[in-house]
């Protein structure tokens, strides 16, 4: 008989101490996001849609050796010795024609392996994550531009060598990605070629 | 499914229902099938199916380098990254016999700790749901995307992080990460947790369907292999943190909470969910301490001891840790040539735990079974991997 | 209906009085089913944003302004949705089982009493009325879970079953308790016997004996429309959606058109047996000007008696079948049993005939500017609270 009433009390008393703290809840402002009115600000280092900057790639092929997905595809052949010589932002020589650099973002797994090794720092992931689409062939995303305006001018020659061999070389530790502020440029990926 | 094991002849009872509750259901906290054969409400055998979400995690990590699997260790308990990108990272650099700074530590065990919170979040807030309780689980969740906004912040990912690495961590706490947490945790402490234990915890509905069932004795739960939470809510305090310290836990005081059995005997449903909710808690004091602790370390680069080629030598190692549902075990075998690991085997503790279930479900009614799942606390990424 | 019959009286005179009557029937029945079954859309709109701002989020917002559309736009797609009729399940049952659920629920609006003359019916048995269309719903669920020639659905429709008998009974316990106070079945009787403001609404007669039993009645009724915490039969997380799951389309909605407004009588009966009907907390709030606001005042208290089941729909977990049963016969109706003896030994005592005076009226205004008074003082509180926590959550 005790225990009956100790349990009718308490499911009483439990239900209202219940209602209160969700009749609390109804004046509290509510945590919805208007999304697509309001966007949530993603911190520069959020790891979403990747982007390449083909004109300072060296065509080393890390990223792709990287990657656990394999999502990347690099076909690079060494360019003709008599062509000008072309170099990367941060100074390296690019000696290896990159003819093909997809990435396949379907496959991609986001996890930003791929930025880490690369030595002059072309390749990162920005914060724009719109970019669905209802054809699964827009995902791939092919880099390699035939109009790229690469630089011909070294942007940093080498620096006189030292009596002691203690000059860095240019393509050094990679400093932390470079985030932009805003998002490059929708890279809208080219109309998908056949074959390639 | 290729392989069936149908009922054979003489366990088929005429009265008998066989029910599936299949592979999509709304409570079954993944792709999880469970066979039931049931007389009116109750049940008198359950068969749990898995291997829906099997994803060869084990096979793939083979063929990538040892940086690569942990991406892949990420998506098994895909609710509780931190802690399984961390055990794989603790099992190689103890075959590789690499030393952590105390600064990298001290921020590994932040991270941990506040995914153990927000794996908690999700674990005691789907609980509630599956009892019929939808509003503490929207309140839980509120708290666990600040969680995952102070994640994002630091490494730039929302769920799947790759961020302990062999060696080190991939970034460093940015500034003003202590005080943001700092405060997450203030609002954590003084509202969300208070309201959690009334709402729902203390609801003596919630109590009456959960105490009393699904009670797992002592010497079941260690027959079976459970460990974390569901070892706790039996009664046993077992926990790695404690018994086999590892990045640096000895160094924070906190408490083991174990079930006790105020409502009904020890081991019942709602002694593994109160475990949980209080571990939360305890969670927020050890993230206290760990920051307190990171203030007064020198920075460091957290990633000067990260190999540029992880290449161990031929060996093998078994090493656990905590995880938000149990021990999370990795057993890494290297054969000293090539980048890649010879076998990763993972030893998962919602495999174990889903191991006891038809144990437990005997002679429970329907709505039980629900209930025993939901603290059981099973994710089918990690049972199926 | 007797008023339409004398207004119809001035416009068709001369008509033989059968005329009338029919006439007078078919106008009220059409009204009738008009506005009430615009009551569901309204009773989901509100769910649904209810339930939005319960768990700190909006509910529905993009159609229509503040979403009030959406109601709307889920009718009109359930409407058009295929009916799927499973190929094994019997036609004319599946078909007649959401009928007879629809039609149990909206037979009630009969006797509830909108005004002094604004009832469809006076009927001298009004109480038991309510209380037998009710348990047509009953055989209506039966019948959908049978017919669905699905395990699930019958499941929980034999649950759903012994849940609505199990707690008709100690509702109907706690009208009889009314009922002996009143001496009548009428419902309009039972409001008359509650003249003269909030003191004497039966609420507060007796008490907090009466108290008692609406919360028995309420809980009763609470199980008698399947709401949480006694939703098992439609538990959506444990057997799919009970009873109606092979349900979809028009008859699903039909279902769902049902359950809300069953809420709806279960409501405006517990206000007329309880809270004073159609009757103003004070005398002097009954007319404005010549304008009688009963219904308003009956609406008034049937939207708060919901906005209570939704309240407590959000805030408490589900009871399991067994539990159920338990909280039924062994709680609700001890209780229910013991308040008829007591109040109907009290109400035999001429000297308590009609309650305990003057202890009742205080009471009565205590208790109501108490507990209005302490919902807006925590309202004022959760503001203040809900701007602290912001600010604490904003400097990050």
């Amino acid at each position: 008989m005790k225990q009956w009433l100790t349990d009718l009390w308490e499911g009483f008393y439990t239900v209202l101490v219940g209602m209160k703290i969700t009749w609390r809840h109804l004046f509290v402002k509510k945590v919805t996001l208007h999304y697509p009115e309001e966007k949530w600000q993603l911190p520069p280092k959020s790891r979403m849609r990747l982007f390449m900057a083909y004109e300072d790639c060296i065509g080393c092929g890390q990223c792709a050796r990287a990657c656990p997905v394999q999502c990347i595809y690099i076909k690079a052949e060494k360019r003709d010795p008599k062509a000008p010589a072309i170099f990367a932002a941060n100074g390296q020589g690019i000696k290896l024609d990159v003819h093909v650099f997809d990435i396949d973002m379907s496959l991609c797994c986001y996890c930003n392996l791929c930025t880490y090794p690369c030595p002059t720092d072309c390749i990162y992931m920005t914060p724009e994550y719109e970019f669905a689409t209802d054809d699964l062939n827009q995902h791939l995303y092919r880099f390699a531009k035939k109009d790229a305006k690469f630089l011909t001018v070294n942007p940093k020659p080498p620096a006189p060598k030292p009596a002691a061999p203690a000059a860095a070389p240019p393509a050094g530790a990679p400093p932390a990605p470079p985030s932009p502020q805003a998002p490059p440029a929708p890279q809208t990926p080219p109309a998908p070629a056949t074959g390639a | 499914m290729a392989i069936e094991t149908a009922w054979t002849a003489a366990e088929l009872d005429t009265d008998e229902m066989v029910l599936q509750m299949g592979p999509q259901h709304p409570s079954t906290h993944g792709v999880l099938r469970i066979e039931l054969r049931t007389d009116g409400e109750v049940v008198k055998a359950a068969r749990p199916h898995i291997g829906y979400l099997h994803r060869c995690f084990e096979k793939h990590s083979e063929n990538v380098d040892y940086p690569g699997v942990i991406p892949y260790t990420d998506r098994m308990d895909y609710v509780a990254s931190m802690g399984n990108s961390l055990g794989y990272a603790l099992a190689v650099e103890k075959l590789m016999a690499i030393e952590v700074s105390p600064y990298v530590q001290t921020i590994r065990v932040i991270m941990a700790e506040l995914q153990r919170i927000a794996s908690h979040c999700i674990a005691v807030g789907t609980y509630g749901m599956d009892i019929g309780a939808f509003t503490p689980f929207l309140h839980l969740l509120r708290d666990r995307e600040k969680i995952l906004d102070l994640f994002e912040w630091t490494c730039g990912a929302r769920l799947l992080y790759n961020y302990n690495w062999i060696g080190g961590l991939s970034h460093d706490v940015p500034d003003g990460f202590v005080r943001a947490c700092r405060q997450f945790l203030r609002e954590y402490e003084a509202i969300t947790h208070p309201e959690l234990m009334d709402l729902l915890i203390g609801n003596k509905i919630f109590i009456k369907r959960t105490a009393g069932v699904g009670v797992c004795p002592v010497e079941l739960a260690i027959n079976y292999d459970l460990t974390g939470p569901n070892l706790r809510g039996s009664g046993l305090p077992r926990d790695l943190r404690k018994d086999e310290p590892y990045s640096g836990y000895e160094n924070y005081q906190f408490e083991v909470p174990v079930g006790k059995g105020e409502y009904g005997p020890v081991g019942s449903c709602f002694d593994r969910n109160i475990v949980r909710a209080h571990e939360m808690a305890e969670s927020a004091k050890i993230i206290h301490q760990a920051m307190d602790r990171l203030e007064k370390l020198d920075k460091s680069d957290v990633r000067e001891k990260v190999p540029k080629r992880v290449k161990p030598a031929k060996g093998e190692i078994y090493a656990r840790s905590e995880a938000p549902r149990g021990q999370l075990g990795y057993y890494v075998v290297a054969d000293g040539t090539g980048v890649n690991p010879y076998r990763v085997k993972v030893k998962s503790p919602c495999f174990t735990a889903m191991s006891v279930f038809h144990v437990l479900a005997k002679g429970m009614y329907l709505a039980d079974i629900i209930a025993l799942i939901g603290s059981l606390d099973v994710v089918l990424g990690e049972i199926d991997r | 209906m007797d008023l339409l019959s004398s207004l119809l009286g001035g416009v068709l005179a001369g008509q033989p009085a059968w005329l009338l009557a029919l006439v007078a029937a078919l106008i009220c029945a059409t009204l009738l089913v008009t506005f009430m079954a615009l009551g569901p859309i309204a009773y989901v709109y509100a769910e649904t944003k209810l339930a939005g701002f319960f768990q700190d989020r909006i509910g529905p917002k993009r159609v229509g302004p503040h979403g009030l559309l959406q109601t709307i736009a889920d009718a009109v797609k359930l409407m058009f949705k295929e009916a799927i009729f499973p190929a094994a399940a019997d036609k004319f049952l599946f078909v007649l089982a959401p009928c007879l659920v629809v039609v149990g629920a909206f037979l009630g609006f009969v006797v509830i009493p909108f005004g002094t003359r604004l009832q469809t019916a006076d009927l001298n048995i009004g109480l038991f009325y309510v209380v037998a269309v009710s348990s047509l719903s009953t055989v209506g669920i039966i019948m959908a879970g049978w017919a669905s020639n699905n395990k699930y659905a019958l499941f929980g429709a034999m649950r759903s079953a012994a849940q609505i008998v199990s707690y008709e009974i100690p509702a109907v316990f706690s009208m009889l308790v009314i009922v002996m106070i009143v001496g009548s079945l009428s419902l309009q009787d039972v409001v008359n016997a509650q003249h003269g403001g909030i003191g004497y609404w039966f609420l507060f007669r007796y008490f907090p004996l009466n108290l008692i039993a609406f919360l028995v009645f309420f809980t009763a009724s609470l199980a008698e429309c399947n709401r949480a915490p006694f939703d098992i039969p439609e538990a959506e997380s444990e057997l799919v959606a009970g009873f109606h799951t092979e349900y979809s389309g028009f008859f699903f909605a039909m279902f769902f058109m049902a359950e809300y407004t069953e809420m709806f009588i279960v409501s405006a009966v517990a206000s007329v047996l309880f809270l004073g009907g159609y009757l103003a907390p004070h005398p002097m709030l009954q007319t404005v000007g010549g304008l009688g606001l009963g219904p308003l005042w009956l609406f008034l208290k049937a939207f708060t008696l919901i906005f209570i089941m939704m309240w407590l729909r959000w805030t408490l977990p589900r009871l399991r079948v067994d539990q159920l049963m338990h909280v039924a016969w062994k709680v609700l109706l001890p209780i229910s049993m013991t308040l008829a003896v007591v109040v109907g030994g009290l109400v035999l005592v001429p000297a308590t005939r009609w309650g305990f005076g003057l202890w009742d009226r205080t009471w009565a205004w205590v208790v109501a500017i108490g507990i209005v008074a302490y919902l807006i003082v925590g309202m004022f509180r959760a503001i203040q609270w809900s701007r602290t926590r912001n600010r604490v959550m904003a400097t990050s």
